[in-house]
């Protein structure tokens, strides 16, 4: 209850310790070439496959020793904000799209241009467009691809059964936005009320729902990366004028709203839950308690979707949209190295070998996540069927070239900030689509 | 009733401050004074009057904190001014105050009365302080799962009752009633033990006499309880109005200012403003307007409810 001077007293010291320890950092950026590296990631399952890929860096190189520091996305960034104030922050850390343009504009990242082009590395063995999202608005390159997830449609084997649904059908889904297309008349007719009727039945009690088709995460703020950009993009509609570097959003775009009214529109069939009945359980965990049949979520949940006992779980490719094409945000995280570091050599070399083979390799191997490099993808892709995943409804996007870049800003948080409870009143049904006209003024006001 | 009156008896309440011996002290005392206070002072400068100072400063400039603040003026207050979240945060907060501190303040009275005159038991006293020994954010999470729409065990048994389950933390209506229901039941135990403490101090030799005067339960409570325990009140109040001008954790935990801008607290959108948004000007701006406002509620508060003065005089 007693945070606001609490609060104050933080950015103080914070601010304190800048006129502190500004000078100290700067001056001393001296570059030595051994010593102890700190790395900084955030996801708790890549731990170990990027543990095993500093041990082998050391082994290689017996100068540099890697310190790995796992934090919680929640703590990450803030706890790096502090770092980079008190000159405290790791030398390397795992870097996110939505974050990188305004870490870069204050200059906290160091530029790694020569550095690429004096060791070679060649930027084409990366999937397509993921080393260009981290070169900057200045034209400078700020980070080496590490990975990268697209979108799926994670769905409950038994009920697909028993509802006639086949996996052929799930592969071959259609969407628009006007009736919906046959993604909509299966999510129908897996939406099952207390009574066993269907939704595509008549006497369907929308108010006592079962099963839901479509499983819900959240009104999806400014990106709706996992829950109806898959749908939105496949209208011609993007998010924004350009990628990366747009100054310029599109909520306000007919073709947009009338998505977004058609999806706030299965709430009101009830064939997807509330809004308000998100808040709490994830959206993973409900649909392990067999609450929906269907869940529209990122590559990176696979361990999690296929890892619930008693529960078979199949992964389909996203729906055909109006213009004849699948459509997945295609996010991608890189290793950035701290403007501060003081040891620039050893930083670059192990960013380079993160994004290397040796290392995204390794990565692949533990089948967590896709890796940025082309053949260390076809590894994880292989170290999934291993596991009996198929996770072709993944790759496909890229082979496909039917992915979007996550949109990538200036202002990113303050665009969420907009859009985060213009969308949620959009999805719980308080307000039409048409209302997102008005938060879209909002947020282009921000790039005057 | 009779040993805590003998109790009462025997050690009178110190109620005004003592009446100062001599007229004036020599200056010698002062440095002897100054050593006294400096841990106090020392802390105080460095960690409230700087930061506030600091603060203040920064609430004229625009600042990301990674580089310098820019002075802009009144820039920040009147984008405020016209800022309808900032209104809709004090309009939530306002909302969670009076339904957290009406029910708070009536539920800690009435368990001051019990533990006053019915429970005696320390076993039974001590456990309405259990919940205040559990940290906010437990609390916090704690409702949060046992409230949860989809699994939690509170909409289980609503719907064994035949009733259609709530979305505690999900609708718009019930997010900040149920925030402010948890904090309440956080702090209730707390608060009443600080109002059985002021009841502690009224002599029982005046409830005595209002027996034998042939005073009923409620017309003791309205005219002897009631005005006695004033000071312990207000001070209870100035105390848990600021406290609860100030939620933010239950908040940050739970649902985070939404859905839509339900639970957008004051505290929560200074947060967001600042560490979310990297907009450390504007935050601190909110943070010495909530600052002005709290420091006006105390000021009413003490006039107008007479909280430095008793009637036991």
């Amino acid at each position: 209850m007693k945070k606001s001077l609490g609060a104050v007293a933080v950015a103080a010291v914070m601010a304190l310790s800048l006129s502190a320890c500004g000078g100290g950092s700067s001056s001393s950026a001296e570059s030595s070439k051994g010593g102890e590296i700190n790395y900084w990631l955030w996801d708790a399952n890549q731990l170990p496959a990027y543990q095993q890929c500093a041990d082998d860096f050391t082994k290689a190189n017996p100068d540099i020793s890697v310190k790995i520091t796992q934090r919680g996305w929640d703590d990450y960034w803030s706890t790096l904000t502090n770092g980079f104030v008190g000159g405290t922050a790791p030398d390397v850390f795992t870097n996110h799209l939505g974050r990188y343009g305004e870490l870069a504009e204050n200059k906290q990242l160091l530029a790694i241009d020569d550095a690429v082009k004096k060791d070679n590395i060649d930027l084409s063995q990366y999937n397509e467009g993921l080393a260009d999202l981290w070169v900057g608005q200045d034209g400078k390159r700020y980070g080496l691809p590490k990975d990268w997830d697209t979108i799926g449609l994670f769905y409950n084997e038994a009920m697909l059964a028993s509802g006639g649904v086949t996996e052929e059908q799930m592969k071959n889904l259609t969407w628009n936005p006007q009736d919906g297309g046959t993604y909509e008349q299966v999510i129908a007719h897996l939406s099952v009320d207390k009574n066993g009727k269907r939704g595509d039945e008549a006497g369907f009690d929308k108010n006592n729902v079962a099963v839901y088709g479509l499983g819900l995460n959240g009104g999806g703020d400014s990106s709706g990366q996992t829950e109806w950009s898959y749908l939105t993009n496949t209208t011609g509609w993007s998010h924004t004028d350009k990628n990366p570097w747009g100054t310029h959003y599109n909520y306000d775009d007919p073709k947009f709203q009338e998505s977004m009214d058609w999806f706030a529109g299965l709430v009101e069939k009830g064939y997807m839950p509330k809004l308000e009945t998100t808040v709490g359980a994830s959206m993973a965990d409900t649909f392990a308690a067999g609450k929906s049949a269907i869940n529209a979520h990122g590559s990176w949940m696979t361990g999690q979707y296929t890892g619930y006992q008693g529960i078979d779980v199949g992964i389909a490719p996203t729906p055909v949209g109006p213009e004849g094409k699948r459509a997945s945000m295609f996010n991608g995280l890189a290793d950035s190295i701290w403007a501060g570091t003081k040891k620039k050599d050893a930083s670059i070399k192990w960013v380079e070998y993160l994004a290397s083979a040796d290392c995204q390799d390794v990565v692949a191997s533990k089948a967590v996540v896709f890796p940025a490099l082309k053949a260390s993808s076809d590894k994880a892709a292989a170290a999934f069927a291993a596991k009996n995943v198929d996770v072709s409804a993944f790759t496909e996007h890229v082979k496909n070239k039917s992915t979007f870049l996550y949109p990538i800003t200036d202002n990113t948080a303050k665009v969420k900030g907009i859009m985060e409870p213009a969308m949620d009143a959009v999805v719980s049904g308080k307000a039409p689509a048409s209302s997102l006209t008005q938060a879209n003024e909002q947020v282009n006001a921000l790039f005057k | 009733m009779t040993t805590l009156a003998k109790n009462a008896r025997s050690a009178p309440p110190q109620t005004g401050a003592p009446k100062p011996r001599g007229g004036y002290r020599r200056i010698g005392d002062l440095k002897i004074a100054l050593f006294f206070i400096a841990p106090a002072m020392i802390g105080f400068i460095f960690f409230y009057v700087v930061p506030t100072i600091r603060g203040v400063y920064l609430s004229f400039t625009e600042y990301n904190i990674l580089g310098d603040p820019t002075w802009v003026g009144m820039d920040n207050y009147t984008a405020i001014a016209k800022d309808p979240l900032f209104w809709n945060s004090l309009a939530v907060t306002g909302q969670y105050v009076l339904i957290n501190i009406v029910l708070q303040t009536a539920l800690a009275l009435g368990l001051a009365l019990l533990m006053h005159q019915v429970a005696k038991s320390t076993l039974i006293r001590g456990a309405l302080l259990l919940p205040y020994l559990m940290s906010n954010v437990i609390a916090a999470l704690l409702w949060f799962w046992m409230l949860d729409y989809q699994i939690g065990v509170v909409n289980q048994f609503i719907e064994w009752a035949g009733l259609p389950r709530v979305a505690f933390f999900g609708s718009e209506e019930w997010a900040i009633p149920t925030q402010a229901v948890i904090n309440t039941w956080r702090h209730m135990g707390y608060t009443a033990l600080l109002i059985f403490a002021g009841l502690q101090a009224i002599p029982g030799n005046i409830y005595e006499v209002a027996k034998l005067d042939g005073a009923s339960a409620f017309q003791t409570f309205r005219k002897i309880t009631i005005p006695l325990l004033r000071p312990v009140l207000v001070l209870v109040l100035v105390v848990t109005v600021i406290g609860s001008f100030q939620v933010f954790d239950t908040v940050a935990v739970t649902t985070q200012g939404g859905p839509v801008n339900a639970t957008r607290v004051i505290q929560y959108y200074i947060y967001q403003r600042a560490f979310t948004e990297s907009d450390f000007g504007y935050g601190s701006a909110i943070a010495v307007i909530l600052f002005l406002i709290l420091a006006l509620v105390a000021f009413i508060q003490m006039k107008f409810l007479k909280g430095n003065e008793s009637d036991l005089d």
